[in-house]
């Protein structure tokens, strides 16, 4: 039986359809779910969403959010997410040497800013680190 | 001869100003079909961040409210977020959420400041001596989310710190390219009822909240993470709405002026033409009378 999943992000849907299992960045961890798991609400982390259906497996790069589990549904709120196939590693790379650049100049007194520098770091640097990684094992299995 | 000549040269600028206003409506159009696109994306998230609100209030065992979530007893000061165009040449369609706000400010009793979306919007605030805390002009097009959710951030943060009791969103709903309409809604506190479900627009499905729910870290830190988001989702839903309604009005009021210079250009080339055989016919008489006298000095 399988479990229906659902991502979306402010401005789109950025993955549904029905899969055998969902492991996401959870509060306290990496957690899997499996179709009939308990009720859940929980906050998501920097991370990685795996999605498996049969042998076939989807990759997110998803920057905090919340999920919702039901027996038979998750719903993925998340501030932001892409699929691994989505991520532009060059302009990622850029994105993260603004950030790098905009930390060492020094932003002063502004904590906003220097929040809003930090989390634009973290997340280019969580998508370049999923890029990498995921891509690369993938061309390695279709040799 | 002068006044034929003028009269030329102003049919020829009225079909000109006609050109312009016909590709301006044309543009328009498609940036209406462009911005509506876009406020459909965001009704996914806005529906489903809703519907976790509605359980986490609605559950049972659920007693202490969170502060964005209460009423205050003492209301003292107020804010309008007001979302208006950057440019005009869209008709009435900022004088009348302008118009809308104020009377809104009026009803609420109590000091109010304003935040200005659109550089129209701040001018006028100015012109009227209101106390504008913060504008938030020019933003890029496409509005992406991360454009507006520090807006967001600004209005929970204000509202947490106590300096309002109340924080609204005055903005021009769109319906159809023929239909917009003012609205002012509340942001903070947020009222989560199922009341709110028409005025919002979002489909509410049941909820089984019979299940115990499992709460990771807790519920309220849960509702931290989420109620400042759907303020900021709503923002950016009423902006980008009052965008499309922009399109909208700018494309009526291009559409009228196209007309009005076809009428006028038409009116125009009438005279001109009644000029210009009068012109004929006096010039003819002239030249009949002229060798009328010829003939009868000849004979």
């Amino acid at each position: 039986m399988p479990i229906r999943c659902e991502i979306v992000s402010q401005d789109r849907i950025v993955y549904q359809g029905d899969v055998d299992i969902v492991v996401l960045p959870g509060s306290a961890g990496q957690m899997g779910i499996l179709p009939n798991h308990s009720p859940l609400l929980t906050t998501l982390q920097y991370g990685v969403i795996t999605i498996r259906i049969g042998k076939h497996e989807e990759i997110f790069a998803v920057a905090g959010g919340i999920a919702e589990v039901q027996p038979d549904q998750v719903t993925v709120l998340a501030d932001s997410a892409e699929n691994v196939g989505e991520i532009d590693l060059q302009r990622a790379e850029a994105a993260r040497q603004r950030a790098e650049e905009a930390l060492k100049e020094g932003v002063g007194m502004d904590q906003d800013k220097y929040l809003a520098i930090q989390a634009a770091l973290r997340r280019s640097n969580l998508r370049l680190d999923v890029a990498r990684r995921y891509r690369q094992s993938r061309q390695l299995r279709n040799n | 001869m002068s006044s034929i000549r003028e009269m030329r040269l102003r049919i020829r600028s009225i079909k000109s100003i006609a050109q312009v206003t016909r590709a301006l409506e044309a543009v328009s159009a498609s940036k209406v079909r462009q911005a509506t696109q876009m406020v459909n994306a965001t009704h996914p998230y806005a529906e489903k961040a809703w519907k976790v609100l509605l359980h986490l209030v609605r559950q049972p065992g659920h007693t202490s409210l969170h502060p964005l979530l209460t009423e205050r007893a003492k209301k003292q000061k107020a804010l309008i977020i007001l979302v208006t165009s950057d440019r005009g040449l869209a008709g009435a369609y900022n004088n009348n959420i302008l118009r809308y706000a104020f009377h809104a400010e009026d009803e609420m009793m109590m000091p109010v400041d304003f935040i200005a979306v659109g550089r129209k919007g701040r001018d006028l605030l100015i012109r009227r001596r209101k106390n504008v805390i913060a504008e938030f002009s020019q933003l890029p097009t496409p509005t992406t989310f991360m454009d507006v959710s520090y807006l967001g951030r600004l209005v929970v943060d204000d509202y947490l710190n106590g300096t309002y009791d109340q924080i609204f969103i005055a903005f021009t709903e769109f319906h159809t390219l023929a239909h917009q309409q003012t609205v002012i809604r509340k942001l903070l506190p947020l009222e989560v009822t199922y009341a709110n479900d028409g005025e919002g627009g979002y489909n509410v499905t049941h909820h089984r909240a019979s299940s115990v729910f499992t709460y990771e870290p807790d519920d309220r830190l849960i509702l931290d993470q989420i109620i400042p988001r759907f303020t900021a989702i709503q923002i950016y839903q009423s902006i980008l709405s009052a965008q499309a309604s922009e399109h909208a009005a700018r494309m009526v009021a291009m559409r009228n002026s196209t007309d009005n210079a076809y009428e006028l250009t038409g009116m125009l080339q009438l005279e001109y033409n009644k000029l210009r055989q009068s012109m004929i016919t006096s010039e003819l008489l002239d030249i009949v009378g002229g060798s009328e006298a010829l003939v009868k000095s000849n004979s």
